[in-house]
């Protein structure tokens, strides 16, 4: 090895700066434990919900059965067939993160997204253990002793029982939640439940506890996307540096009135959960939590200086508020050609899931004719041909249907037998599929017992609901 | 980044190769990718050991691990016979007929005997059990040896003309052709079974037929063609033919007669009782059965 180093190779990573997020009062931080507590609140409970929807049938509100291959949610029950109404939901939920994010920004990075929601609690649950900001600062310094062994591992173990929990909660969603927990701790659940508990376990405690706004500014990669749908009129979390600058201390700017409003006490940058100075401008790190505004109001209120040096602005308003001129109304920037557009978009695909809820059909059938052999010649010369139907009965009692099957050809009757069953009568459990083996049969006088191909639909009648339903298929004669 | 690429080809070597003035630097490998490197080889040693991997003369080596794909296959195969043992062991205690209505049992003496249907019959009787000539359908509702359950499954389990089984179905049709009957005979014989169904295209034959049919084939497929299951004598008023119904196949039926052979399943161990069970409830459910 000859190379020489000239000047100092640059490094390939930048190693990460702690942030320890001091603690504030205010508006938004209240807003943001509420969240906190309902989001939490509906991951960690709804699986345990409890829904009748008659016997035989799961009794948890919210399931997704991967083994019945059902998702049921309240009173909707989606079939696999029926998937797209997940895909519907999924894409109003991206059509719903476009309005927001058209018209606040990174409003779901701020409050919602479960990355930041667990951040916060793991950041909480820290100032509680380590204590707040400057404690921690003096915590990272200090050397490995006793205490600090022991509040650090205080600390890991809260992070990883809310990380078990965390992982814990998930899998109650794909099986029967009160069932489930008595197998988790007696060690008979499923070997993928301890999988999935023991994965989601690891995530949240690594990307909670020690990764935190690394996988924002990193990893993820919405935040990138996101710049595409803000504009000058999207409200985002903004420095109104006209009005604070030039910064000084309180003493010095008291003295002299040309200073700014902002007396450098570093209270928004101590709130930071990412680590950035608000002050810099807009910045691909912020997550628009809010937090400075809580931190800079605050202080403000204690120096007798308006609040509002930080606050939720738009582009189009500084020209104008550095002129001296009011903003415009906050409406005005909320309700614009994109918000109109991406809610009427929302809204189109919303009603058409509900359309499609409400119209789809309580039962449905489907053929598959058997073609191997294409007809079978009976001993009295009639022509057979046979047909497996599928008959879904989505109700959550046992059905009978009845199966008959016509033409629109001129003299073609066909006779209907069921495979095991006494006359045209089958019956199908509750939320099953069944399958039933269906023959026609085309007597000589019947046409289509030589006619190479004859459209057939077979009728099915719900003898308790008097609904119908019907499929097309061919019958094949004999033909020299 | 500014690059600086003159700078560091002077300092590092280069491999000596040079085309058009281009030379081919020769940096050092990075450490972990060597060490990488030699967990490969290490690895790969390891594995030649502990795995099936030397090719010998007759197989390979073992492998420590005493490892076998076959093994394995085999491992799976009894776990699933473990596993239907106890339906197994239904299946061969319950009474055939009420198999069928037992929907647990039923839907896996179905599901099994489609599998042995299609390892050991659709070489005669096709994938669809539609047969072809020779070679019975087993979903129309015609059988030349009867078929309810218990018949068709003394049929699979004994085979017909089956050499290996004393037990097998056994009748012989005679070769007419032989010292029997005339030709004239065979042609007034041919046309009366043709008049059965109502196709017979010269009288005088079928009225010397009506005689010839009454002396020679009436013992078995009596005396107005319906045949006989108990010898399993073909109906020939019906619209099924095994062989053909045309004149020239009847003509050639008559003439030198037919014996199809289907082995008996149960001799020399080639299906076990449950196996002729489940194939028996299979062609039973096909469509035809009584």
């Amino acid at each position: 090895m000859s190379t020489e180093t000239p000047e100092e190779a640059p490094k390939l990573y930048a190693a990460r700066e702690p942030v320890f997020p001091k603690r504030v009062k205010g508006k938004f931080r209240q807003l943001k434990w509420w969240l906190m507590i309902f989001t939490l609140g509906v991951y960690y409970i709804t699986p345990w919900i409890r829904w009748n929807r008659g016997p035989d049938m799961p009794d948890q509100a919210v399931l997704i059965d991967m083994a019945g291959r059902r998702f049921y949610m309240f009173w909707i029950e989606i079939w696999p067939y029926e998937f797209y109404f997940v895909a519907g939901l999924l894409i109003m939920a991206g059509l719903g993160l476009f309005l927001f994010t058209s018209a606040l920004g990174r409003v779901w990075c701020g409050y919602a997204c479960p990355q930041t929601v667990w951040v916060d609690l793991f950041v909480q649950v820290e100032r509680w253990i380590e204590g707040d900001r400057n404690a921690r600062i003096r915590l990272l310094n200090a050397k490995w002793d006793a205490r600090k062994w022991r509040l650090r591992l205080a600390k890991w173990t809260a992070w990883l029982l809310i990380a078990v929990s965390t992982g814990g909660a998930w899998v109650f969603y794909f099986a029967d939640a009160p069932t489930l927990i008595v197998e988790l701790f007696t060690g008979q659940a499923a070997f993928i439940a301890y999988a999935f508990i023991a994965s989601l376990t690891a995530t949240t405690f690594i990307f909670g506890g020690f990764m935190q706004e690394q996988i924002c500014t990193y990893m993820c990669p919405w935040p990138r996307i996101q710049a595409a749908m803000m504009d000058e009129d999207t409200m985002t979390v903004s420095y109104r540096d006209w009005r604070g600058e030039p910064r000084a201390k309180l003493k010095d700017s008291m003295a002299d009135p040309s200073l700014g409003d902002c007396i450098d006490c570093n209270a928004c940058v101590a709130a930071c959960p990412v680590g950035i100075d608000i002050r810099e401008g807009q910045q691909l790190e912020c997550i628009t939590c809010a937090l400075c505004i809580d931190a800079c109001d605050d202080m403000m209120i204690k120096v007798g200086r308006p609040t509002g040096l930080i606050a939720y602005l738009t582009a189009n308003d500084e020209p104008l508020e550095r002129s001296g001129k009011p903003p415009r109304n906050m409406w005005k920037h909320l309700i614009r050609f994109r918000t109109i557009m991406y809610a009427t978009l929302w809204g189109a695909v919303g009603v058409g899931l509900l359309v499609a809820l409400f119209v789809r059909a309580e039962i449905e059938v489907s053929v598959a004719p058997i073609r191997n052999p294409n007809y079978i010649v009976m001993s009295d010369g009639t022509i057979r041909n046979d047909y497996d139907i599928r008959i879904l009965n989505k109700h959550g009692e046992e059905r009978q249907f009845r199966v008959t099957a016509e033409t629109d050809e001129h003299n073609s009757n066909f006779v209907v037998e069921l495979q095991g069953a006494e006359g045209v009568i089958v019956t199908a459990p509750a939320d099953t599929t069944i399958i039933q083996r269906v023959y026609l049969f085309a007597e000589l006088k019947n046409h289509a017992a030589y006619r190479e191909r004859t459209e057939v639909h077979i009728w099915i009648e719900d003898l308790t609901s008097g609904d119908t339903a019907h499929v097309e298929t061919v019958f094949n004669g004999k033909t020299p | 980044m500014a690059r600086k690429p003159e700078k560091e080809t002077k300092v590092v070597e280069t491999t000596g190769h040079e085309w058009d003035g281009i030379t081919e630097l020769d940096n050092p490998m990075p450490r972990w990718w060597l060490w990488t490197f030699y967990l490969t080889i290490i690895w790969g040693i390891g594995y030649t050991i502990a795995y099936p991997a030397w090719p010998l003369l007759n197989g390979a080596t073992p492998g420590l691990l005493g490892y076998s794909s076959r093994a394995e296959v085999a491992k799976d195969i009894a776990a699933v016979d473990a596993a239907n043992a106890p339906l197994n062991d239904k299946i061969v205690s319950l009474d055939l007929a009420t198999i069928a209505g037992d929907s647990e049992v039923g839907n896996y003496a179905i599901s099994a005997g489609g599998a042995v249907f299609r390892t050991f019959c659709i070489q005669c009787h096709g994938s669809g059990a539609a047969g072809s000539a020779g070679y019975p359908n087993l979903r129309d509702d015609d059988w030349l040896w009867g078929g309810d359950i218990e018949t068709i499954y003394t049929t699979i389990s004994h085979g017909i003309r089956a050499d290996e089984d004393e037990d097998t179905r056994l009748s012989e049709m005679p070769a007419f052709g032989d010292d029997y009957l005339s030709k004239v005979e065979i042609a007034q014989a041919a046309q009366f079974v043709l008049s059965l169904t109502g196709r017979a295209t010269d009288a005088t034959l079928v009225e010397g037929g009506a005689v010839v049919f009454e002396d020679n084939c009436s013992a078995c497929h009596g005396s107005d063609g319906l045949g006989d299951k108990f010898v399993g004598a073909p109906n020939l008023a019906d619209a099924i033919w095994l062989y053909g119904g045309d004149l020239e196949t009847v003509t050639e039926t008559i003439t030198n007669s037919r014996g199809g052979v289907m082995p008996a399943w149960s001799a020399a161990g080639r299906l076990n009782e449950a196996q002729l069970r489940q194939v028996a409830v299979y062609v039973h459910e096909l469509g035809g059965g009584e």
